[in-house]
């Protein structure tokens, strides 16, 4: 951080894109930074690197943002920790916003945690909840910790900005607001800025992940009541009807039934989906962790103590090999597939 | 190589308390375990080292009992523990301890990988592991699910990403955090255990290390937890039994809106 607090202004959305697709994440930080940046009297502005994405100012734009830093180079072609981390760093030391927030993503968690220890400043992880305290013009960031199971609220009083990463779908979407005079800045950074010591060599996309879990509106989920591999059929056939993700509990993914990049909880992801079906899995803080923030939570469990009962929005006590077939059966009816 | 690892000691979840004033959690005195995901760090310290040859520095920062953490990963195999202790420490947040961990590692001079667990399992904030590397200035690969190459110079690395994993090359000397799914952490050894007994943990100050005073402890963190509190309770609803075809009959009946609204 450099020069007075007093100095550091604006709110800042960092706006991730992945292949010039601008992810939600971004529109839902753009729709709390609007709150904020209202309760301050500053501007919302929008951070945007990549390589060729100066067109997508305007999705950005039609959001709310008043001013869109744009850093457009062909190193910045895909995400880099070091060179991402760097600009963002150096834009920052240049404009000084107050606030700064990243969807709380791989790219989002991994890029802020760098660049709030070269800036010398706080970040608080996966928050849910921001706010501006009336009296001290600090953001209050709320944030779940020890696998959910408390919240605590903190602040970042005496250093600038003061950043946050936000977890997906908490946030609502800044509505369209093409009312707005939105400046495009395009910004220029020393050669040295871009440089990184590491390099992607290549991506493999998972072919079974074509429903991202933690982008999915409705996620089907098995745990050690799916019995085996084979078992996670039956939930395939449901989530291809409903256009849903996968997911699984850790004794799922430990017992090899189904890769780790689907587990959900504490030590794997963190999902909001609109409706989460929970089918042979018990429930357990691990889990839930995962979950909590769910709008629907559905238990299919043969087990009617299965602590899952006890925070599910709708419980069904039986068989699920009996069970999800019929439920497939008639959504596809429902829906007409 | 030198490998450190850095591993920290959390509270047993049963047994979490705060500091009243501070809401500082409160770490001396309490049920502690080694954070589970750096279990995953050691593990692939060890991997590297009967491959490559070299030897192991396990580092952890905090109260005296977190040499338990250090014992542990010696009775891994782990050859070294130093532990980072210092009453001006109290009370640090991720800020300062990523720069106080890097000036540790700094200080040991040679290290040529240094690997962190992806998040403790208390504060959850993984972002010790890029501080450290912010402040060592060395590259850093987050999320690391396979190490498949390595050399003196390089390697290469798989990070998970939201929609698959991407191979990443990094020179050398960088900062990995690594996901559970790397490996399978062995489970100490009889001998390992007595090494462990025996091992002198080397102890560090701030003063050791050339910490600035003004930037450790409570006093020099950026953030300041205003308060903690349980999360609103998610109440269970209606549980549905009988025969299969009813109960699901009335299931889709509640959910026929919601599910013709999201599905795809
Ligand atoms: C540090 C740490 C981190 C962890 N992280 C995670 C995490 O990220 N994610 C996670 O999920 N877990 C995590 N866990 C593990 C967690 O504690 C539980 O062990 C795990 O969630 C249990 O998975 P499960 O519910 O599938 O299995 P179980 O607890 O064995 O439950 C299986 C359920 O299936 C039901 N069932 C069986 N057969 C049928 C049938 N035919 N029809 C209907 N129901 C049936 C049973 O009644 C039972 O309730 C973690 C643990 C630790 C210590
Ligand atoms: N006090 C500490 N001592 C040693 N290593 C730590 C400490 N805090 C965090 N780490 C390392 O950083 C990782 C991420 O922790 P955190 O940023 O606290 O979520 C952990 O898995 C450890 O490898």
């Amino acid at each position: 951080m450099s020069g007075s607090i007093d100095l550091y202004k604006d709110v800042w959305v960092f706006a991730e894109q992945n292949n010039g697709k601008i992810l939600s994440v971004t529109f839902e930080l753009l729709g709390e930074g609007r709150k904020l940046a209202d309760s301050l009297g500053v501007n919302l502005c929008a951070v945007l690197l990549g390589s060729g994405i100066q067109d997508k100012a305007q999705d950005l734009a039609a959001r709310g943002a008043q001013k869109i830093y744009i850093v457009d180079k062909p190193e910045l072609a895909v995400f880099n920790d070091e060179s991402y981390t760097a600009v963002l760093v150096d834009l920052v030391n240049k404009h000084k916003p107050g606030i700064l927030l990243c969807g709380a993503t791989t790219v989002g968690r991994s890029m802020s945690a760098r660049a709030a220890a070269l800036l010398n400043t706080g970040l608080i992880a996966d928050c849910v909840g921001l706010v501006i305290d009336p009296a001290t013009k600090n953001l209050l960031q709320t944030r779940p910790t020890l696998a959910g199971s408390l919240m605590s609220t903190s602040v970042t009083p005496g250093h600038r900005p003061q950043m946050a990463t936000v977890r997906r779908k908490v946030m609502k979407e800044a509505l369209l607001d093409t009312g707005r005079n939105s400046e495009i800045l395009l910004q220029e950074v020393a050669a040295e800025v871009l440089k990184s010591r590491t390099k992607r060599l290549k991506l493999e996309v998972e072919a079974e992940t074509t429903v991202n879990i933690v982008d999915a509106d409705i996620i089907v989920s098995g745990g050690r009541g799916m019995q085996n591999a084979e078992g996670f059929a039956i939930l395939r056939d449901l989530a291809g009807v409903l256009g849903a993700g996968v997911g699984a509990s850790r004794a799922a993914v430990d017992s090899s039934w189904i890769a780790y990049s689907h587990q959900v909880g504490q030590t794997g992801k963190t999902v909001c989906p609109k409706i989460y079906f929970a089918c042979g899995i018990s429930g357990q803080i691990q889990h839930l962790a995962g979950i909590s923030a769910s709008d629907i939570i559905i238990a299919i469990n043969k087990d009617p103590d299965a602590p899952i009962f006890k925070i599910a929005t709708y419980g069904v006590v039986g068989d699920l090999f009996k069970l999800i077939p019929i439920l497939t059966q008639e959504f596809r009816k429902l829906l007409k597939k | 190589m030198h490998i450190v690892v850095c591993v920290k000691q959390v509270p047993d979840s049963q047994s979490v308390k705060f500091d009243q004033n501070t809401n500082v959690m409160l770490r001396e005195g309490v049920a502690s375990i080694l954070n589970p995901f750096d279990a995953y760090a050691v593990e692939e310290a060890l991997r590297l080292k009967e491959k490559l040859g070299g030897s192991i520095t396990a580092i952890s920062m905090g109260p005296a009992q977190a040499e338990s953490a250090l014992r542990e990963a010696i009775a891994m195999g782990v050859d070294k523990g130093i532990l980072v202790n210092d009453p001006a420490l109290a009370g640090s947040d991720a800020w300062v301890t990523g720069y106080v961990l890097a000036l540790a590692i700094r200080k040991l001079g040679d290290a040529g990988l240094v690997i962190c667990g992806k998040q403790g399992a208390d504060g959850e904030t993984a972002q010790v592991g890029p501080g450290i590397a912010a402040h060592l200035n060395v590259p850093q690969i987050t999320y690391v699910r396979k190490i498949d190459e390595i050399d003196d110079k390089h390697l290469v690395a798989q990070r998970l990403l939201e929609e698959g994993h991407e191979f990443i090359d990094s020179s050398l000397p960088c900062v990995l955090t690594v996901v559970k799914e790397i490996n399978e952490p062995r489970i100490a050894s009889l001998k390992g255990k007595m090494a462990a007994k025996k091992a002198q943990i080397v102890k560090w100050t701030v003063l050791d290390i050339g910490a600035d005073p003004a930037k450790v402890g409570l006093g020099g963190s950026t953030t300041k937890v205003l308060k903690i509190f349980a999360p609103p309770a998610r109440q269970g609803g209606q549980i549905f039994t009988g025969e299969p075809e009813q109960v699901i009959g009335r299931l889709v009946e509640q959910l026929k809106d919601v599910v013709t609204a999201a599905a795809k």
